[in-house]
């Protein structure tokens, strides 16, 4: 059973004060997310992720088509039980604080007080908040609001969490955090459906993703599948280089860009990067890393998305244990 | 019923945290207490002038906070999205609005009291005030209440779907014409043309008619309370079911018209 089913999906709304016209802001989209799976929901800004995403939470009534989450209807009160929702540049009131948020947002599921509280205080913990327990929200940054909208979606031990750009408005530490909570509830089989600009961090915690462009449906899949992937090469850099290594190293690679006091080269093939091994070990020079270059999902985006080739062109794939690896 | 108890206690809990209201109670008791000098000014009757200007001050105030705190119930919250969060919780749009509502009654129920047990003080602290004055607060603030729990109803109506300058607008213009509602009854009898006495009847029944928890027989209950008058308690019940009544079908109004909002 699919946890996320969704079939023809289609929003007008009524623009123009005068002579109302309607404007489709998705257009005919089905797709489908299983129990346990990272799904990431991707789109430039005006693609319709939001409004689907509304349209699921029921804050939108859908023009067409059906959406059922855990096999109940989008408006079913009863579902909302067993879902969380981190709405996009989340605002609470800002003149409670994080615990009192927490115990109001608890009380509408019934959540009772001794084991409320417990969730309240762990939560808190868990979304790096304990130190700020008792501070009214209006003296909090924006990557702290995120955070207790994390919070906040997650205190009735959700089966499927919508996050709406959980990653917007946080710093690098915030992001690392943020996705160190979906990998956490990957783990517990929770299902996580979440739109994000930072492809990035899409990458590196979704098992598929839909691409959605002008309402419609680009492409959905397995991340892997829809980028092709194929390792277009491999970028070498090296430190310690003397002339002699250097014009080996040219004759073999073509160009040599330097970087302060290390070089940095590209070979096409395994055997050019065995071949150049082995002259960097002869020549005495050090090697700093190899990396594969591939396309990444951005490349994907402007190829696909923007129709314009990415000004970075495809990227290295980043070293052992980052963003990217799994792909 | 107890998520309308949580929304209700929010809502509560952000109107006693709003400046608005310190600054509204603060002015509703300097007006009681000012009346002690008003009553000097009239040998034999300080008490009278006393509950006349505490009672309209209770109304006055209270009518104050439930339009201006009223109005931005709904609105407020859609402005700051916080509803986003909400609605994504296991409630129906209705359970928000009657805990929106019944929240705000809250507010008033306290506020009312506080302002009640000044002028309470006040009567006190001025002496001579017969038992019946202090009994007779009691009927008077319960009908005051209806009135004010009537025009938070109009003001949260509005409130689903204009903004709260807009809201404010209609709101007064409600509670004005409701003041005046049997004077609707009178142009409808003496219209020129049956098509203008028609419409007067009609705006007669439709529009909210605050007059009824203001008059009882001839006088006015501030009135009765301040000259210790007997109450008569069927026309306070009659006038507390209708206060039930017009609250019911104005929030069952609201409900209708945020159930129908998309929230884009």
């Amino acid at each position: 059973m699919f946890v996320i089913e969704i079939e023809n999906l289609t929003k007008d709304f009524q623009a123009g004060f005068w002579r109302k016209r309607p404007v489709r802001a998705v257009d005919n989209l089905s797709l489908t997310v299983g129990r346990g799976e990272v799904f990431g929901f991707l789109g430039p800004n005006g693609a319709g992720k939001t409004t689907t995403l509304k349209i699921l939470m029921n804050l939108i009534r859908r023009t067409s088509g059906s959406a059922r989450i855990l096999g109940e209807p989008v408006d079913s009160v009863a579902m909302r039980r067993r879902i969380g929702f981190l709405p996009e540049n989340p605002y609470f009131y800002d003149y409670l604080t994080p615990r009192e948020i927490l115990t109001y947002m608890g009380r509408l599921f019934g959540i009772p007080g001794a084991e409320l509280r417990g969730k309240v205080e762990s939560l808190l913990e868990r979304v790096g908040l304990a130190h700020a327990a008792n501070v009214q929200l209006r003296k909090f940054s924006k990557g702290m609001v995120q955070r207790i909208g994390i919070a906040q979606a997650l205190i009735n031990d959700p089966e499927v969490v919508f996050l709406d750009e959980p990653m917007s408005g946080l710093d690098p530490l915030g992001r690392r955090e943020v996705r160190q909570v979906i990998e956490s509830l990957r783990s517990r089989d929770v299902t996580v459906f979440f739109s994000s600009h930072i492809l990035p961090d899409v990458e590196a915690l979704c098992d598929r993703v839909a691409i959605l462009n002008k309402g419609r449906l680009q492409e959905s899949g397995p991340l892997h599948e829809i980028l092709k992937v194929r390792i277009e090469g491999h970028e070498v850099i090296l430190g310690r280089v003397e002339p002699g290594l250097r014009a080996e190293l040219e004759a073999l690679c073509g160009e040599i860009r330097p970087l302060g006091d290390r070089v940095q080269l590209r070979v096409r093939t395994q055997d050019q990067v065995g071949a150049l091994l082995a002259a960097v070990s002869r020549g005495g020079g050090e090697l700093i890393s190899v990396n594969p270059i591939r396309h990444s999902l951005e490349d994907y985006f402007f190829r696909e998305v923007s129709g314009q080739p990415s000004p970075d062109g495809p990227v290295r794939e980043p070293g052992k244990g980052a963003p990217g690896a799994r792909v | 019923m107890f998520r309308v108890l949580a929304i209700a206690g929010n809502t509560f809990r952000e109107s006693i945290r709003d400046r608005i209201l310190y600054n509204l109670i603060l002015f509703a008791l300097v007006m009681i207490l000012s009346s002690i000098a008003l009553g000097q000014l009239t040998l034999g009757y300080e008490i009278k002038v006393i509950v006349d200007l505490g009672l309209s001050a209770i109304s006055i105030f209270g009518t104050l906070i439930a339009i201006f705190i009223g109005i931005g119930l709904v609105y407020k919250e859609l402005e700051r999205r916080t509803v986003y969060a909400l609605l994504a919780k296991p409630i129906s749009r209705g359970q928000f609005i009657l805990g929106k509502y019944v929240g705000l009654l809250l507010t008033l129920l306290v506020n009312v009291a506080i302002m009640t047990a000044g002028l309470a003080l006040t009567m006190l602290y001025q002496g001579g005030a017969e038992p019946r004055s202090y009994l007779n607060l009691l009927p008077a603030v319960y009908l005051i209440f209806w009135s004010l729990a009537l025009t938070t109803a109009m003001a949260l109506v509005f409130s689903t779907f204009s903004s709260p300058a807009l809201s404010a607008l209609f709101t007064f213009f409600l509670w004005v014409s409701g003041h005046f509602n049997y004077d609707l009854l009178e142009f409808s009898r003496t219209a020129q043309s049956a098509a203008a006495g028609g419409l007067f009847k009609v705006l007669y029944y439709i529009l909210p008619n605050l007059s009824n928890f203001k008059i009882l027989d001839s006088r006015n209950i501030i009135q009765s309370a301040a000259y210790a008058d007997p109450i008569d308690a069927a026309a306070i019940g009659w006038a507390g079911l209708y206060g039930l009544v017009c609250c019911t079908a104005l929030v069952a109004l609201a409900v209708a018209i945020f159930s129908r909002r998309d929230f884009k």
